[in-house]
């Protein structure tokens, strides 16, 4: 680990406009500081900065930037009207690491290609401009849909994936004042600029995550994976359905584990609107999905395996 | 008392003396140390002024070294030294080797290869310089080999041949010729590989991590080119091996060169990742299995060839073949292990070498034959159970294997098995049972171990022998607490110190059997002087709560003891017993498992292993060796797989975050049977190996309980959902029907 400067901050208002790197639970970055591929001078703790609190916001739930993941997962509002967000969060790392874990954190946390974790490689998220190593090399985990040649990494987590499917939108603090970004928006694809993972600027500071209104219907959060916990998502799907008359109502979907974001796809929803649920219109929904799907060799796989969980959701949410 | 091992024990003086000690569950002496924190682990000792050392791993995968800009790094703060030195090792020593010559360090084998130390006085320093340390190479990386499947093969030992496998094979009823594959594990225990090495004028002491202590203080003495006795070894408490600390290693080594450069006490600790990209890993493996059967389902045919890798230097073929050498009949057989050369770090042996995947294989494809044939697995396995070793027409020793399958099917519940596949669906989850022999060869290793009666009655075991984990402190005290009528309380086990007489090491499941029968036999010395003493003959004496009786003769020990120790070395070494017998540990494995009908995701339901290895010692470690052997064979079925990148031969998955173990959620209820036997051919206390078997044939038993959920014949190791997700049935099929 390289040394660097520490400071606390006790208001937000300290990290606007700052240089440093701002710590959270550090879960993330302090792994990346001690492998050597972050290296900030200066490190900024915003963990005393009264950002962790729950609270209603209209009929929706403002949930502030340090609130624990646990603590998160296990407030009684999330576990009754958002139960996909719970779910989701239960589905990741381990108990521990969920203590720690912040909600503006998780939304940061970085790839786990393999390559970008290390410094003797070619990473062009990490030294942009150097290459891609996972290219050519192990990409098991890496996307299918909306890669570019500069870097193929998928966003690993699993919060993000439901509160894209809840439409939920972050709160950011900036020199220019505060603004929202959906969450749909906020991580971006590659196009060429690998180093960038999210929208967030230099010198802003997530405050808050906004969830609107709770939809009704059944909410599923289902991630695959080879081992059952402590894992990240090969793939994953978060969904909110609802039925009306034998027909889907409402849907409201996104995926984990396939692209450089969690995927959305507005496509996929119309596709099922006011139809009977059926293997056939699961299939439908899957082709819509996956029609600009490409593997990189190793992650093939993900391609029918996007298609049998979608299948498998959609039977779940559906059935009497 | 002869120290070879020539004739089979039968008194079965175990049996015999009655504390109820033997075989108890008891708790391992040093588990309260550990959870407090009062056991030391190898880097955990203070010594005064001692300067931190870190490795520097090769960036290229093979060349040589052109020049190290020392310069610049000593220059940094608090740096020492930058040593490359030829007497440091670039390879671990393979298990028991007992020399380690000189490697050089400067020529580079396979990427990550330790190339430098750099020592400096605080940990945070040694690290940035080691990050720092520029080194030019003269890269040959372009020649090396890196896929496994494009290697030139040359046989790593003699072809077993017996009849003609492929006439036998035209005229079976029914046959099988299949190949499987099973990707590589690593050997990373908890504990991750350190040293500390301190000199004393020409003598050195090493805390080190490791599994063999007499071997390696050999190798140690061997690499720096001193004599032996020069060397002392301390490893009393060691967190897990697991083969990957057989053998000196090049921490130890680089630990020992720099203290003597620098005059002061050098510590040397892999990280996580150095220790996956450094030690011994278990080769991959290809290997084809023939069966060919007659009508009756009764061998005619058995083949078994394996194709592994291994550096071009190293002589180490993972013997897959082993068991397959003496478990089924077959008179027409031919077992080969093929060995290519490969630019990826060094193979060695780890927990169970052969077996491990050998088994895994050769049940699986057992299982496809009694699919083939219709009959019940077990039923096929019974059929083909040998008289006499095949081949060389010796008897087995012991062999509880049918016993293993009747009981621990009974227990199970077997019998309300689906014979056939897509049969059993529990909401997603295509559920099955299958079920495989277990098998491992049995080896001793010569031991010796010292016991001593204190005048006051306690009495004081002391050997080299290393307990990694397995419960050493406990069995060895156990024998003397049983032998010599002394409550537990009062035995005390020291272990892990070359001053103390060698013990067997822990390997290949032969410290128990081993360093237990040398104990034994002092614990049977100490036997015949007291009785002398009592003047009864040794058989009649009785040792019970500090009085030794016998033939109406009774005395407390403390007065024949008259005030002085009584302090006896035990020897053993194999003899004819293990040439006059085939020798192993057997048992069965059941597994139930479900396979997710969408996404391929397997998840095992329960398991119970029954095994039989001769006496059990403490019912309670050979139960939690059985398990953690089944655990890791879930893992090695389901997720273990070390990646390699495919241009340079590179360790990609160097943690336990990326190398993926099975977790507490993988892991269901596990139920141990362990069955009554009696092995005097293995020892003189009728033991033999246990720590392995339970990693014997699990990963076939859960194959063929996916096979038998889903249809789905998996041949790929470890079987991940996207090798199942092309051939599943249509998940919808079942639910409609
Ligand atoms: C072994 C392991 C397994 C894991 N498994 C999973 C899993 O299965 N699924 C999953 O989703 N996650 C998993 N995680 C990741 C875990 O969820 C993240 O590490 C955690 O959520 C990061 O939160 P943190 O508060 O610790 O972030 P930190 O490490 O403190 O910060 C991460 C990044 O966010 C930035 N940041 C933090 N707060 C703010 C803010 N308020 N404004 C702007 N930027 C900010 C930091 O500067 C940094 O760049 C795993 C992690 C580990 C180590
Ligand atoms: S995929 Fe992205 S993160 Fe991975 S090596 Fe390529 S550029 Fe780096």
């Amino acid at each position: 680990m390289r040394a660097f400067d520490y400071a606390r901050a006790t208001e937000a208002a300290e990290a606007v406009g700052s240089d440093a790197r701002l710590l959270a639970g550090g879960t993330n970055l302090l792994d990346l500081m001690k492998l050597e591929v972050e290296t900030p001078a200066r490190v900024l703790d915003i963990n005393r900065t009264g950002l962790d609190r729950i609270e209603a916001d209209g009929e929706g739930l403002r949930i502030g930037a340090l609130v624990s993941n646990s603590a998160c997962a296990a407030d009684a509002r999330v576990r009754a009207d958002w139960p996909l967000l719970a779910q989701a969060i239960l589905a990741g790392a381990s108990p521990q690491l969920r203590n720690k874990a912040t909600m503006a954190g998780n939304l940061c946390q970085r790839t786990r290609c393999q390559y970008f974790m290390r410094t003797d490689t070619r990473c062009n998220k990490r030294e942009p401009g150097s290459g891609c190593d996972a290219l050519e090399g192990v990409n098991r985990n890496h996307a299918i849909l909306g890669a570019s040649e500069a870097c193929i990494a998928t966003y690993p987590g699993d919060m993000a994936v439901a509160l894209a499917a809840l439409d939920a939108w972050v709160e950011i603090d900036s020199p220019s004042g505060r603004r929202s970004v959906a969450l749909r928006e906020f991580h971006r694809l590659p196009n060429g600029i690998a180093h960038r993972d999210n929208v967030l600027e230099p010198g802003e500071i997530i405050t808050a995550i906004t969830l609107p209104a709770p939809v009704r219907g059944r909410q599923i959060y289902r991630k695959v994976r080879e081992r059952s916990s402590y894992a990240f998502a090969l793939v994953s799907v978060a969904l909110v359905l609802r039925m009306d008359a034998g027909r889907i109502a409402a849907a409201q979907l996104a995926f984990g584990g396939l692209a450089h974001k969690p995927w959305t796809d507005s496509r996929v929803a119309e596709a099922l609107l006011g139809q009977k649920p059926s293997p056939a219109l699961f299939d439908k929904a899957a082709d819509l999905l996956l029609s600009g799907a490409q593997g990189q060799g190793e992650n093939d796989f993900k391609i029918p395996l996007a298609r049998r969980t979608l299948a498998a959701v959609l039977h779940d949410a559906t059935k009497e | 008392m002869l120290t070879t091992y020539d004739t089979p024990d039968q008194r079965n003086l175990l049996d015999r003396t009655g504390q109820g000690i033997i075989g108890a569950p008891l708790d391992r002496p040093d588990g309260p140390l550990k959870v407090a924190g009062q056991a030391p682990y190898a880097a955990e000792y203070d010594l005064v002024g001692c300067a931190e050392g870190v490795l520097v791993g090769a960036a290229i995968s093979k060349g040589s070294i052109a020049a190290i800009h020392r310069d610049e790094v000593l220059a940094m703060p608090g740096v020492l030294l930058v040593l490359s030195d030829k007497a440091m090792l670039r390879r671990p020593a393979q298990g028991g080797a007992a020399q380690a010559p000189a490697q050089d360090v400067r020529q580079i084998d396979y990427h990550g290869q330790p190339v430098a130390l750099v020592v400096a006085e605080t940990f945070e320093q040694a690290t940035a310089a080691a990050k720092a340390l520029r080194i030019d190479y003269d890269d040959q990386s372009g020649s090396g080999r890196f896929d496994p499947d494009a290697l030139d093969f040359a046989p790593g030992e003699e072809p077993t041949v017996l009849g003609d496998i492929d006439e036998a094979m035209s005229k079976a009823a029914h046959r099988v010729d299949e190949t499987y594959r099973t990707e590589g594990h690593a050997s990373a225990a908890m504990e991750p590989h350190a040293a500390i090495a301190q000199w004393d004028g020409d003598d050195l002491t090493l805390w080190g991590s490791l599994q063999m202590v007499a071997p390696n203080v050999k190798e140690l003495a061997d690499s720096l080119r001193i004599p032996d006795a020069r060397v002392r070894i301390v490893a009393p408490y060691v967190g897990g091996g697991f083969g990957s600390k057989l053998g000196i290693s090049h921490e130890g080594v680089a630990a020992a060169l720099a203290a003597l450069e620098l005059q002061r006490p050098v510590r040397v600790t892999l990280s996580r990742q150095q220790v996956f990209e450094t030690v011994n890993r278990r080769s991959e493996t290809r290997q084809r299995v023939r069966l060919g059967a007659d009508a009756g389902g009764r061998l005619l045919a058995l083949g078994h060839e394996a194709w592994i890798s291994n550096l071009p230097a190293e002589d180490f073929a993972e013997p897959v073949t082993q068991a397959t050498q003496f478990l089924y009949g077959g008179d027409n057989r031919y077992l080969a292990v093929l060995k290519g050369e490969i630019t990826r770090l060094t193979a060695g042996s780890v927990r169970a070498p052969g077996e491990a995947v050998g088994m895994q294989v050769l049940e699986s494809v057992m299982d496809e034959l009694a699919h083939k044939i219709g009959i019940d697995p077990i039923e096929l396995r019974k059929r083909n159970l040998p008289a006499r070793l095949p081949g060389q027409d010796l008897p087995y020793s012991s062999r509880k294997l049918f016993e293993a399958m009747d009981e621990g099917g009974a227990a199970f519940g077997w019998s309300k098995r689906k014979p056939k596949p897509c049969m059993t669906r529990d909401g997603e989850w295509w559920v099955g049972m299958g079920m495989a022999s277990a098998a491992r060869v049995n080896m001793m290793q010569p031991a010796s171990a010292q016991v001593r009666l204190e005048a006051d009655g306690r009495v004081i075991v002391e050997t080299d022998q290393t307990d990694i984990g397995t419960g050493s402190y406990a069995i060895l005290g156990q024998i003397a607490g049983e032998m010599l009528g002394c409550p537990m309380d009062r035995v005390e086990v020291r272990l892990g110190d070359s001053r103390f007489p060698a013990g067997a090491g822990s390997g290949g499941s032969w410290a128990a059997s081993s360093t237990g029968s040398a104990v034994f036999r002092a614990c049977e010395s100490i036997r015949i002087e007291l009785a002398g003493r009592l003047r009864i003959d040794s058989e009649a004496l009785e040792l019970s709560g500090g009085i030794a009786r016998g033939a109406g003769k009774e005395a407390p020990v403390t007065r024949l003891l008259a005030g002085a120790p009584l302090e006896r070395i035990g020897r053993i070494k194999p003899g004819k017993t293990a040439d006059n017998y085939a020798q192993a540990s057997y048992g069965a494995f059941f597994c139930e498992a479900g396979v997710n009908a969408f996404t391929g995701e397997v998840r095992v339901r329960r398991m119970l292993g029954a095994f039989g290895f001769g006496r059990v010692l403490n019912a309670k470690t050979a139960r939690s060796q059985c398990l953690g052997g089944m655990v890791w064979g879930i893992g090695g079925a389901l997720s273990e797989e070390l990646q390699f990148d495919p241009r340079d031969g590179r360790l990609m998955n160097h943690d336990l975050a990326e190398y993926h173990i099975p977790v507490n959620r993988d892991v269901p209820p596990i139920e141990v049977l362990l069955l009554e036997e009696r092995d005097a051919a293995a020892s003189p206390i009728q033991a033999k190996g246990a720590g392995e078997l339970g990693i014997c044939g699990t990963g076939g038993a859960i194959a063929n309980a996916i096979f038998n959920a889903c249809g789905v014949r998996p041949r790929h190791f470890p079987i991940t959902p996207d090798k199942l997700l092309a051939q599943l049935p249509d998940p919808f099929a079942e639910i409609a029907s």
